[in-house]
């Protein structure tokens, strides 16, 4: 099962890869309380898709994001990012990585409290000494649905409004790849599912690549692809999903694993 | 988790020690004064005894009547043949005429004239070796030429036995050859830094006196069978009034006393300093608390949800408050106790003074105070914070641990209702002539006033001043945090205003009496030349010898010259300073004295000429006749001739030439001259100081240097204002480095989320340091403009004296901004190389 879903990725076109993982590894401690997090994953996402990484809490989903996008660094394996290996980057090369190529999108404190929703939308691109592309700057708040509420700070909008000008930060920029990390585990039912039509939306029309990790497969149903993850391991995947297949697999999985 | 607790618990520890640090040094002043001045006090204690050991009974010249103090003693002598007549009184073994005066001046061999920071350059006449005095090396005086120096002395002066020096007296500069080194008992180099030269007897009067067959005191020393006290009083019956007769104890007695009050003053200034480090020190620990509690609000209301009642909640706080305040009070004791100690030795080391140190104690106002004082400072400080903790809601322990922004109104209102209160008391204040302190009280409550607005003026200021640094996405971020908690950025920025307040308020009074000074003498002081001692205005001003003024009225150039002889007199039983004038119409232009009543123009033999004021104070009308009393000859009776205004620095009375010979110095101790412009300036200056080579004390100065030495009496106090300076920096340092700390570790999360959207390392620690750099300029915005307010309102106080420009110090002002700015430098280097090790993941992990 391992091998098929690697022969799956291996088979798509190299041309269009996003990232690409390959035998990473991540071992947490040492001695008695060493924690394998990351068997030997190998993965490859394709650019302008939408991935979902899906799996039991504690499979390694948060690890293996926080790997791809060289926030943690890995045990062993490499990881390219565009043209850009991650693994072996220091600090300054990881910074700008993550402020040059990496969009993020977090479950909760996605924003920065003394910035308004425009602040926030720009910061990457402040903070890079930047400036947006004025049309592109707009279509995304449109497809964001925020242009009433640019002037607003973060405690002046829902929980659902916040994760869509996370959003925005995230696609302003136009980074290679954007990660989000459970992006709806903190939002209502209708609120979460707007963020990830907005996702969708931003896969399909705006050819963004996305890779978003979760534990709900009405969520995952919404990604063109489903990576299943078990006890660090990459053990299945799906493509175009519909939420009873992906609960389905997950059922399966727990069985396995139960 | 546990990692991250114990990080959390170091780091608050670390926070608990940045806020007890400003009473660790504020206790340090207070116990470090303490034990410095009673280890001073007891060592002048054993000087004393030492010095009086060999004296029994000791006849001085009385002073005069309105006086206790030695201070304003005339300088006169004993007669000698007062000796020969108490030798011969019953119950007298032997009578002795010392001389032992201030004033010996002994040129160095680097040409300079030595110097003490305080103590003595005693004149006195070789008596032979005694309890008290011995000869170290060579041999005593065996005529007018010869002296002995003490071993102080002959160090200081670098000079060795059989070398020739050049003293100054009250005679002009004279060359002695040193023939022997003096010491006492102990081995001591010197009494408590005491410089002295022992003359022969033959000289010593006419040196150190001005005039022979004087003593300035006769040491009595009582019969075998007599005690001192009997003695006293048979001498003191038979003299009469004239003189005051004392016993060694008493002499000892008053000596400690005048040291100690000198030592009190001392203690006043240290216990000042001590007082601005505790007053920020209960801001730091203020801010500290009111950020913990609010930090700690879940855990609070959960203790309340518990059942906890609002007194233990109070009590949790209050403790750590007391354990801090002990804490810093142990430390900073220790500590004070470490500098007190220092400071005696350096004071007696390099000090200038060769007090030999009696052994260290530690006298017990000292714990005392610091115990005290810790404790309350800190109490003090947690109170207000505490009742706010206990007003947590329990609900608050379910709600998300948001603090919801409290408002500002109440603190507003009631800072705009104190500030308006201080204000108008300040005006009613200035209404009512002689209620300084009225005016002093309204300014302290227009201060306190502001201090309560300052949370109100912290987020329009703050991001006004934030403009000036916030280039860059990280001075952008950097300036809106500075704005994020106006109490606490209003609290962070006291601690800096209070100290700069004082020392700009302490500038500008000094500046503002220097703008006067100067007006005063552009508009009066019409002398081009000023000839004078360093100290212009003191009672025993170096003087030199009357033959210079007429060489100097020759020198080609010289347009009018006219010599002051400065001294002291009784006049009707007070002392009072007084001036005889070579030339009186010449001075009376170039210092501007105008006459209101009578004629200047001359005063023949017996009439003296007064000013206004003192004229007025004592109800003297031109033909009033006062009697004078002058350090010799008998009393006259001398006739008001006029009575002036102005006369720039010239002395309240004008005696006519006929006193000079009466005088305790006969030796003119200034000469002012105006110029014909014929001769480059320059030059004349050049020819008058070649004329006074013999007189190094004395200094040619133009009328700049003149307001110069006008004004230097406050170099002390700019001196204090510049320690002051560091002290408030200092402190002011911690409180930013304290609060930033506390707001980095709030941040963790934002700074992580920052960290992972892109922001390097060194935009992390700009963007801490921009927000430190706002906090601290807008304290020393604050501080500069509160302190000015402060600084004009004492000014005005100070019309009476001849304040009346109010300067602003601008140049110092600039230079404390700059200073609160690279203050916040400073105080961000921790906090923010701490922001930029946050780590990317802290910020997304919700475990
Ligand atoms: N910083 C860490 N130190 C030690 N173990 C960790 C750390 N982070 C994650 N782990 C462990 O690694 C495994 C994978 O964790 P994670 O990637 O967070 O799983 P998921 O996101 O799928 O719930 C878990 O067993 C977890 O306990
Ligand atoms: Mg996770």
């Amino acid at each position: 099962m391992e091998s098929g879903a690697v022969d799956t990725t291996a088979s798509r076109s190299r041309a269009s890869v996003a990232i690409r993982a390959e035998n990473v590894w991540k071992v947490y401690g040492s001695g008695e309380a060493e924690v394998t997090a990351l068997r030997g994953v190998d993965l490859e996402l394709a650019r302008g898709e939408f991935t979902a990484i899906m799996g039991p809490s504690g499979s390694g989903k948060s690890t293996l994001m926080h790997c791809l996008a060289g926030l943690d660094v890995v045990t062993r394996g490499e990881i390219v990012l565009g043209r850009t290996t991650v693994t072996g980057l220091r600090d300054k090369g990881l910074t700008r990585l993550r402020r040059d190529h990496i969009g993020f999108i977090f479950q909760q404190f996605n924003l920065v409290p003394t910035l308004t929703a425009e602040e926030n939308i720009r910061l990457p691109m402040t903070i890079a000494g930047r400036k947006p592309e004025p049309a592109w700057m707009a279509e995304v708040i449109a497809t964001v649905g925020l242009r009433e509420r640019l002037r607003h700070r973060p405690h002046q909008l829902s929980g659902g409004q916040q994760q869509r000008v996370a959003c925005a930060r995230a696609l302003v920029p136009r980074p290679e790849v954007i990660f989000a990390d459970e992006p709806t585990g903190n939002l209502d039912s209708r609120a979460g599912a707007e963020v990830l039509r907005l996702l969708r939306k931003s896969a399909r029309e705006l050819g963004q690549t996305i890779v978003m990790v979760t534990h709900d497969p009405v969520a995952a149903a919404y990604a063109d692809r489903v990576v299943f993850l078990a006890d660090g391991s990459i053990v299945t995947e799906l493509r175009e999903p519909s939420a009873e297949a992906v609960l389905d697999t997950m059922k399966l999985l727990d069985a396995v694993e139960g | 988790m546990l990692r991250a607790t114990l990080k959390n618990l170091l780091f608050r520890k670390l926070r608990l020690l940045l806020s007890g640090l400003a009473v660790v040094l504020g206790v340090t002043f207070v116990s470090g004064s303490f034990v410095l001045t009673d280890t001073l006090g007891r060592s002048f204690d054993d000087l004393y005894a030492l010095q009086y050991r060999t004296v029994d009974v000791q006849i001085r010249p009385a002073p005069p009547k309105s006086t206790t103090e030695d201070d304003d003693e005339i300088r006169t002598g004993v007669p000698a043949d007062l000796v020969t007549r108490v030798r011969s009184m019953s119950g007298v073994a032997a009578a002795t005429g010392v001389i032992s005066v201030d004033g010996a001046r002994v040129i160095g061999s680097n040409g300079k004239v030595v110097t003490t920071n305080g103590p003595s350059r005693l004149g006195s006449n070789w008596i032979g070796e005694n309890d008290l005095v011995r000869l170290r090396a060579g041999r005593a005086p065996a005529d007018g030429d010869e002296v002995v120096l003490n071993a102080a002395l002959l160090d200081a002066a670098g000079v060795e036995v059989g070398d020739r020096v050049g003293i100054l007296t009250m005679q002009p500069k004279r060359t002695f050859t040193v023939v022997g080194v003096m010491e006492y008992a102990g081995g001591r180099d010197s009494l408590g830094g005491n410089l002295e030269v022992s003359f022969h007897e033959s000289v010593a009067a006419r040196l150190m006196l001005g005039r022979d067959e004087v003593y300035s005191a006769v040491d009595v020393e009582p019969a075998a069978g007599f005690a001192p006290g009997a003695v006293r009083d048979d001498v003191r019956a038979a003299l009469g009034s004239e003189f005051r007769v004392q016993t060694g104890a008493e002499l000892q007695a008053t000596a400690r006393k005048d040291a100690q009050s000198d030592l009190q003053l001392f203690n006043g200034i240290l216990l000042a300093f001590a007082a601005v480090s505790l007053l920020v020190g209960i801001f730091l620990i203020l801010n500290t608390f009111s950020i913990l509690v609010a930090q700690r609000t879940r855990e609070l209301a959960l203790l309340r949800a518990l059942g906890g009642s609002r007194g233990q909640v109070i009590g949790s706080v209050v403790l750590e408050a007391i354990v801090i305040g002990v804490t810093a009070a142990a430390v900073g004791l220790g500590l004070g106790v470490g500098a007190g100690t220092l400071l005696a030795w350096l004071f007696s080391t390099r000090g200038g003074t060769g007090l030999e140190l009696a052994g260290v104690g530690v006298p017990s106002a000292a714990p005392i105070a610091a115990f005290g004082v810790g404790v309350l400072v800190s109490m003090v400080a947690a109170v207000s914070p505490a009742l706010r903790a206990s007003r947590i809601p329990v609900i608050a322990a379910l709600q998300e641990a948001a603090t919801p922004d409290r408002s500002l109104a109440k603190i507003t209102v009631a800072g705009t209702a104190v500030a308006a209160l201080g204000a108008t008391i300040l005006a009613v204040g200035y209404s009512r002539d002689g209620q300084p302190w009225f005016a002093g009280a309204g300014a302290v409550a227009a201060f306190i006033g502001l201090l309560l607005l300052t949370p109100a003026l912290a987020r329009p200021a703050v991001s006004r001043i934030g403009r000036v640094f916030s280039f860059g996405a990280a001075g952008q971020l950097g300036r809106l945090n500075s704005a994020r908690d106006p109490r606490r950025t209003a609290i962070t920025a006291t601690t800096l205003m209070v100290g700069i307040a004082l020392i700009t308020g302490m500038n500008t009074v000094l500046a503002s009496i220097n703008a006067s000074v100067r007006d005063r003498v552009t508009d009066t002081m019409m002398a081009d030349l000023i000839v004078a001692g360093d100290t212009s205005l003191a009672d025993d001003p170096p003087t030199f010898d009357p033959a210079v003024l007429e060489r100097i009225r020759s020198l080609p150039g010289v347009a009018a010259v006219a010599g002051t002889y400065q001294s002291q007199a009784q006049i009707e039983g007070n002392p009072a300073s007084i001036a005889v004038v070579t030339d009186i119409p010449a001075l009376a232009h170039m210092r501007s004295i105008k006459t209101t009543e009578g004629t200047l123009a001359d005063l023949g033999t017996d009439r003296v000429a007064v000013d206004e004021r003192t004229a007025r104070e004592r109800s003297l009308h031109a033909g009033s006749i006062v009697t004078v009393k002058l350090a010799y000859g008998d009393a006259r009776h001398l006739t008001v001739a006029a009575v002036y205004t102005g006369g720039e620095g010239v002395a309240p009375w004008l005696m006519p030439k006929s006193v000079v010979k009466d005088l305790a110095v006969p030796q003119l101790s200034g000469v002012d001259l105006t110029v014909t412009g014929v001769v480059p300036f320059e030059d004349v200056r050049r020819d008058v100081e070649t004329l006074l080579r013999d007189s190094p004390e004395i200094t040619v100065t133009d009328r700049d240097g003149y307001i110069k030495r006008q004004t230097s009496q406050y170099d002390l106090v700019v001196t204090m204002s510049q320690i002051l300076l560091a002290l408030a920096v200092l402190i002011a340092v911690l409180g930013v480095i304290n609060t930033l700390a506390l707001s980095v570790l709030e941040r963790t999360r934002e700074l992580g989320l920052l960290r992972v959207i892109g922001l390097s390392r060194g935009q992390t620690m700009r963007m801490v340091t921009v927000e430190a750099v706002i906090i601290s300029v807008f304290g020393a915005m604050l501080g500069t403009v509160s302190g000015t307010g402060l600084g004009a309102a004492a000014v005005r106080t100070l019309e009476a004296s001849g304040i009346t420009t109010v300067a602003v110090p601008w140049s110092r002002i600039t230079l404390y901004l700059s200073l609160g700015a690279a203050a916040g430098v400073i105080a961000a280097v921790l906090p923010a190389a701490r922001a930029a090790r946050t780590n990317a993941l802290d910020a997304i992990s919700y475990e």
